[in-house]
């Protein structure tokens, strides 16, 4: 009896154990975040002071506004979303139908096709983008809007994903179809692509998120502040003005906000679409 | 004659299905992995203007110390980040799949690193680390413990940055392994708790062996984002900083090439090179795989 006894208290002591590591994780994962809302209404002399203040003494949203007075900032929060909008829907379209067919069709060459698209998987992506820039601005499209998406419409990665989805559905779908007289787009577009909506759902995400954030390409393509992306745009204003501690954390804020507000509202979705690229084959 | 005219049709379906798809990675990558081969005996300098340089770009290379020592500091970013990263994802993922209470709200939590923007974060490190004013030296001052300059002294910037890459790792990577330890049957728990198999045990006879595939993509992808490790370094440290040379990361001293200095023929040589070493390394995991990932 006793030994049950010490037992049931050695789980409640491990799991108490448990709970410390855990939320001790959670709170280094976190505070940098609330640091960072906390320092965006402060003023400058308040960010800057030793010992630090937790709380600002008032909430200085004027803060905000000076972001707007520094960058057009409404006019790169705008590019960022046409941007990203249009890489996620053009990879949805462009993967998907590549995908059915490698995955679906057969017709000559089709597997030296795919194992020569499979190869770009392994190349690390700065190697492509000296020769893409050089094409953005041999076509005259540096300092463009479409300058920004133009080479992430097109995916080897996702095809890969999305061919998965299509290989696992049955055949019989596509049996009686074809009875029916159905073309292979036909069944593609109506009947296999509603079946397949996680996969569509896991290329959103992470062509989302990809693109949303990518620092590197826009920061190559476009130089003029009316044609950058936030992630660049945090860039230059950190260089600019360097010691607005405030106005900064701001932007960092109103930068990251669209995809946690996205985030907050389809957890589930992301969470799974995420773990989905760990589960291949 | 049916089949005849099906297999028409398949041919023409399945080409124009991926035509689209296949020229943009023409256009966009299949074309600029042959031309930043090419570029990479020429010298590209001002206004594109291109002269045939044999091998010179490979020989500067091999006498540039800065880039040496960027391939240095990368190796360090690799070898630093992906165990901690790694270690760290499996102990929350397998934390969490113990049954605590609000694993949800855990997942979530931990995951939101993984969604924010880098640019973002780097910018509250770079001000969490400040020398003067950041919250880190306060804090570890009431310990005791004296200041540092986190990212100007060159002895331990690369230390800093490297446990940012680490910070915003961890969930992204702890949610796959998080799936995979999810996905191994329940059974074989219950056949060790009726051996008599503690918590430990179990982890190293069971989750440890059959979450190794998952472990190993993880390790995968990983591996080659830490290669390519830019964000970070670009946004916390300036290019007059000290501490660049002992930070530099190869793609960020071939961003300054191509970009910065304007030598897109040299910067080609060093985009060969990276992509020589992730090549060998890619197929060096291939190799060792066998040795420890189990495929039941």
């Amino acid at each position: 009896m006793f030994a049950a006894v010490n037992r049931k208290n050695n789980f409640k002591i491990t799991a108490v154990f448990i709970y410390i590591i855990l939320i001790a994780g959670v709170l280094v994962t976190i505070s940098p975040f609330l640091w960072m809302i906390l320092t965006s209404f402060k003023t400058q002399s308040e960010a800057m002071r030793i010992p630090p203040v937790l709380l600002p003494s008032d909430w200085h949203f004027e803060n905000y506004i000076r972001i707007f007075d520094k960058l057009p900032f409404g006019r790169i929060y705008f590019n960022t979303v046409i941007s990203s909008v249009v890489t996620v829907a053009a990879q949805l379209i462009f993967c998907s139908m590549s995908a059915y067919a490698f995955g679906r069709i057969e017709f000559p060459g089709r597997n030296a096709i795919f194992l020569a698209m499979l190869s770009v998987l392994m190349i690390p992506s700065s190697f492509f983008l000296l020769p893409q820039y050089l094409i953005i601005q041999k076509i005259g499209l540096l300092n463009t809007i479409p300058a920004l998406f133009m080479p992430n419409l097109f995916s080897a990665f996702g095809t890969f994903l999305l061919r998965q989805f299509f290989i696992s559905l049955p055949d019989e779908l596509e049996d009686a179809a074809r009875l029916d007289g159905c073309n292979h787009f036909r069944i593609y577009s109506k009947i296999m692509l509603p079946l397949i909506k996680p996969g569509l759902t896991s290329l959103a995400i992470l062509t989302l998120r990809f693109s949303w954030n990518d620092l590197m390409w826009p920061l190559i393509v476009n130089t003029s502040a009316d044609k950058m992306t936030l992630s660049a745009g945090l860039s230059y204003l950190q260089g600019q003005y360097s010691t607005d501690y405030p106005a900064i954390m701001g932007g960092a804020c109103l930068s990251i906000l669209p995809l946690l507000i996205l985030f907050a509202m389809f957890q589930k979705q992301f969470i799974e679409g995420i773990a989905l690229t760990g589960i291949k084959d | 004659m049916a089949e005849s005219k099906n297999k028409k049709s398949d041919c023409f379906w399945g080409y124009f299905m991926i035509a689209p798809n296949m020229i943009g990675l023409g256009i966009f990558f299949f074309y600029p992995f042959f031309k930043n081969m090419y570029n990479s005996f020429y010298d590209i300098g001002a206004f594109n203007v291109t002269k045939w340089a044999g091998l010179s770009n490979y020989k500067k290379m091999i006498s540039d110390t800065v880039m040496w020592q960027s391939l240095g500091n990368t190796f360090k970013y690799v070898l630093i980040i992906v165990p901690f990263t790694l270690v760290l994802s499996l102990l929350v993922a397998v934390l969490l799949n113990t049954k605590v209470k609000g694993q949800s709200v855990f997942r979530v939590l931990y995951f939101i690193p993984a969604i924010t923007m880098t640019a973002a974060v780097a910018i509250v490190w770079r001000w969490l680390y400040n020398g003067d004013f950041g919250i880190l030296n306060y804090i570890l001052g009431l310990f005791g413990i004296p200041s540092r300059s986190w990212l100007s002294d060159p002895k331990i910037a690369l230390f800093s940055i490297s446990a940012v890459s680490i910070w915003m790792g961890v969930g992204y990577n702890m949610i796959i392994l998080l799936a995979g330890i999810q996905g191994i049957s329940g059974s074989y728990y219950e056949a060790a708790s009726i051996d008599g198999a503690g918590p430990l045990k179990k982890f190293r006879h069971i989750t440890l062996p059959l979450v190794t595939p998952t472990l190993f993509f993880v390790m995968t992808t990983s591996l080659i984002s830490a290669f390519q490790t830019f964000d970070v370094i670009y946004m916390m440290i300036n290019s007059n900083s000290i501490a660049l040379n002992s930070t530099q990361s190869v793609v960020l001293y071939f961003y300054r090439n191509a970009f910065v200095f304007s030598k897109k023929g040299y910067a080609s040589a060093i985009a060969m090179l990276l992509f020589v070493i992730i090549m060998l390394i890619t197929a060096l995991q291939m190799k060792l795989q066998k040795k420890w990932v189990n495929y039941g």
